[in-house]
């Protein structure tokens, strides 16, 4: 395999993160899901420029960091970040949804580079990050970190605590993120941290990139759950 | 029996092939216990949840592994239906699902452990093999053949067999040759046989109903056709349909009710129950040729 460990230099300083404003602006056909959209854009950014080890050059690379975006709804911070980065045109941003558009409202891995999984049905990316993990470590990528980002309404879905039991029951090295902008219908007393017991967690200021940063890049050699708190939803 | 030999074959699978992975939900982890002391990164028992299973065999075929799973076909399929078209067919990817329990196996647990309609859902989704063993023998050959490429297989393992295997049933294969084509998948062979003792008919047999042999089909058709099926009746009247388009045909098809039994009793009381022991059968298909 020719992928190698490093730090990512180009991709590290060459993109300033001004440009996410006008690449977001290209996004026009998505206007439903912008608010959720925005929620992520700090995390997607923190994780894309200083904490995954992927490049537009490595997207098959067997040893690659995995980033997989759970709440696939809301994806233009996603598209966006992924533009930026170089993992596909620009000119793509401009026709979301449309008939020859690889980029549509919930995203496809099968037609976007980069793209890890395919998600929009809620649910489903905290069962295949954990089956990612496993399969990466039965193959002795100890070194591969895997990054999964869900909503704090997606966690309604009870798919989602059958991998948060089993990942803490075997103390599996996975991140979950999970964005909080309180738009679960019935909430989550007692917090979202609560409903992951046996992980590590911390909380952290969702715009706050440094603290993001400082969040997401030490590995764990158990779950780790970081909750990412932005504004409430609608606000 | 065709438990011991998927636990057999599987557990040698993983000796052999190390892209092999198993991902169970508790049914069966004792069988599998050697495997796993021996293969622990790749014998996988995640508790009782079929959602997660499915999952990680999704997440596990995404990095180049191989994935097989298993559970109740109830559990494998119905309940986690939506795994299994999101997880693996809307990423691209494959596993081998290997199910027990089927149509009414687990006759005295009742309705909740019973699927007859398991192959009907899996007909909504896009490339799906499914595999319908006759015999214990048959399992092996499924199973190993499914280790070789990365599509998505589903076993149906039950606790009705034919007297004997038939290897090459991948297509129809004709066992009696006479008129009317009567097609009987993996277990229903012996009770279709038996059935039309005497009858002017010709039998043929399949475990692979999916994809159907469409070729055989319309080769063996002239104009009668009685599809047998150890599931819910009426499950291939699409592929049957699609196979003989344009030919001129009349068609029956017997299987497993939609109507829930209330009963328990053992698998051979619910084949009578459903017409599909062997007197059931020959009434019905005497009616439907006469």
């Amino acid at each position: 395999m020719n992928f190698k460990l490093h730090s990512n230099p180009m991709t590290a300083t060459a993109v300033h993160t001004d440009r996410l404003g006008p690449l977001l602006q290209r996004i026009t056909g998505d206007r439903k899901h912008l608010p959720s959209a925005h929620s992520t854009l700090d995390v997607l950014w923190v994780l894309y420029d200083r904490v995954l080890r992927i490049t537009p050059d490595t997207v098959d690379a067997p040893d690659r960091d995995r980033f997989l975006l759970s709440k696939g709804h809301g994806p233009a911070a996603y598209y966006a970040v992924l533009a930026a980065k170089g993992f596909f045109p620009e000119s793509w941003l401009d026709d979301l949804g449309g008939w020859d558009s690889p980029l549509g409202h919930h995203p496809d891995r099968v037609t976007i580079p980069g793209v890890e999984i395919g998600t929009g049905s809620l649910g489903h990316g905290l069962g295949l990050g954990v089956g990612v993990v496993l399969g990466l470590r039965a193959q002795g990528f100890t070194r591969t970190r895997t990054f999964v980002l869900l909503g704090d309404a997606e966690l309604d879905e009870g798919s989602n605590h059958e991998a948060i039991a089993y990942a803490a029951a075997t103390h599996l090295p996975i991140t979950a993120i999970v964005i909080d902008n309180q738009s679960s219908t019935h909430g989550w007393p007692g917090g979202i941290a609560a409903r992951f017991p046996g992980w590590d967690v911390s909380v952290v200021d969702g715009r706050d990139r440094d603290r993001l940063e400082r969040a997401l890049k030490p590995r764990h050699d158990r779950p780790n759950l970081v909750v990412a708190t932005v504004e409430r939803k609608g606000s | 029996m065709m438990r011991e030999t998927f636990v057999a074959t599987t557990t040698a699978l993983l000796d052999e092939d190390p892209r092999t992975a198993l991902v169970l939900a508790d049914i069966s982890a004792e069988a599998f216990a050697p495997a796993r002391r021996r293969h622990p990164d790749r014998v996988l028992n995640v508790g009782i949840r079929e959602q997660l299973m499915t999952g990680v065999a999704g997440g596990l075929a995404l990095t180049g592994l191989r994935p097989y799973l298993h559970s109740y076909a109830p559990f494998a399929v119905d309940r986690a239906y939506e795994q299994l078209k999101l997880d693996l067919g809307h990423q691209d990817t494959g596993a081998v699902v290997v199910s027990i329990g089927g149509s009414y196996d687990a006759s005295e647990e009742g309705y909740t452990h019973q699927s007859p309609g398991d192959v009907a859902l899996l007909d909504t989704l896009d490339g799906w093999t499914v595999h319908v063993p006759g015999h214990h023998d048959e399992v092996p050959a499924m199973l190993r053949a499914a280790a070789r490429h990365d599509d998505r297989v589903y076993v149906r393992l039950g606790v009705q067999e034919n007297d004997r295997a038939h290897p090459d049933g991948g297509r129809l294969r004709v066992l009696r040759r006479g008129g009317p084509l009567v097609v009987a998948v993996g277990p229903m062979l012996d009770p279709v046989l038996e059935a039309t003792t005497g009858l002017d008919v010709t039998v043929a047999y399949t475990n692979t109903p999916r994809p159907l042999d469409a070729d055989g089909l319309r080769v063996l058709t002239e104009s009668e056709v009685v599809m047998v099926e150890p599931y819910l009746a009426g499950t291939s009247a699409a592929a049957v349909s699609s196979a003989l388009e344009g030919l001129p045909h009349r068609v029956m098809h017997l299987g497993v009710g939609r109507r829930e039994v209330r009963r328990y009793g053992n698998w051979r009381d619910h084949a009578r129950e459903h017409g599909l022991d062997a007197p059931g059968l020959r009434a019905s298909i005497v009616d439907f040729l006469a």
